[in-house]
């Protein structure tokens, strides 16, 4: 059986998506079955994804803005084209483009008993940036849970320490945030001898 | 500063504020700050090749406490500022500042918030040393600067200062 075969049989019906991108296999989970999942994938025998390489966390506003975008002109072209041709019999619905979730949460693993790795991602909307957290499973999620909620402001619920680990405490920004500008907010930092 | 030592036991004849600055300026102990790649080009100007002991700059202190001058050697994170601080406040009067390479300086190519834009906004500094990172000979130019600076000082005005200040008499 192959890999992606293997995945499907063992996640059923929490694969979302499955999909290879320039060459690493993505598989796309339900943001509340992120930790039965791991642990399903870590356990069954013949895929056994027993090491965590690294999590990480997008920001992919910037890129749905700019899809959003490209969609409005298409679909002002082509209503342009039904005007040009005489078509007014066409109904002009108001069309809402949906935005998708703006992060996500990447999760890297590695098969210590076969070599092979796969990518497990969930998609965590704005307005409820919280994922279950996988220090359960490897305490080694632990750090890059952390500079996740530091930057990207993505709370991992259960984390035993969630406290910002690059930035210092009391900045108040999320700064790899793509609507957070690069030289920052005025953020400054003192020596206080009275604290 | 007058000197007579070819007959007998000899004699010197000096300004005290001269042969304070001659004191000061020619054993500058450095404390090595090196935060980045600056701190490479420190160690090797300090290490045999360059030797900056040859200036005086005899003994890298470690400690801020025997240290006169904080060689600031690279990069200044915002969350680094006020262990900067801590460390230049420890040190004992006279104290200098290099500020070593563009990031020391400006924050050089990082322009980000998470950088702080010069030294100079934290501690007072005495001599900038441009380049990214500068040479060891750069270095050693600062270092030579600094003396001439030191030579220049006027050590005893500012006890003179004190000294009136405690007894409340007019200067």
């Amino acid at each position: 059986m192959s890999l992606q075969d293997r995945i499907r049989h063992c996640l059923q019906n929490d694969v979302l998506d499955l999909f290879q991108c320039q060459g690493d296999l993505f598989v796309q989970v339900p943001r509340d079955r992120i930790v039965q999942c791991l642990e399903k994938l870590r356990d069954e025998p013949g895929l056994e994804f027993d090491f965590l390489v690294d999590v990480v966390g997008v920001d992919n506003s910037a890129l749905h803005e700019k899809e959003i975008k490209a969609r409005e002109k298409a679909l002002a072209k082509e209503k342009e084209k039904a005007e040009e041709s005489g078509e007014t019999g066409v109904e002009n619905e108001p069309v809402v483009l949906e935005v998708p979730p703006r992060f996500d949460v990447i999760y890297l693993l590695l098969s210590l008993k076969s070599n092979e790795r796969l990518a497990v991602k969930v998609k965590v909307p704005e307005e409820d940036p919280e994922v279950d957290t996988v220090t359960t499973i490897w305490r080694a999620a632990d750090w890059p849970e952390r500079e996740i909620f530091d930057f990207l402001g993505i709370r991992f619920r259960g984390h035993h320490n969630l406290k910002r680990l690059m930035m210092w405490e009391g900045f108040g920004s999320y700064p790899l945030r793509k609507d957070y500008p690069l030289q920052g907010k005025g953020e400054e930092r003192h020596l206080d001898y009275d604290e | 500063m007058g000197l007579q030592a070819y007959s007998g036991p000899g004699w010197l004849l000096t300004k005290a504020e001269q042969i304070i600055n001659w004191g000061r300026s020619r054993s500058p102990w450095p404390l090595p700050y090196g935060t980045a790649c600056c701190g490479i080009e420190m160690m090797c100007a300090l290490a045999a090749t360059y030797d900056m002991a040859r200036f005086g700059a005899e003994r890298p202190s470690f400690s801020p406490r025997q240290a006169d001058v904080l060689i600031e050697a690279g990069t200044i994170t915002k969350k680094m500022v006020p262990v900067l601080r801590r460390i230049y406040d420890q040190m004992a009067e006279p104290k200098w500042v290099i500020a070593m390479g563009a990031c020391a300086c400006s924050g050089g190519v990082f322009r980000t918030y998470s950088v702080q834009q010069g030294i100079d906004d934290v501690i007072p500094v005495d001599i900038y040393v441009p380049g990214c990172p500068p040479r060891p000979e750069s270095l050693l130019y600062a270092l030579l600067k600094l003396m001439d600076k030191i030579q220049q000082d006027h050590p005893l005005y500012k006890q003179r200062a004190d000294l009136a200040e405690t007894l409340g008499v007019e200067r």
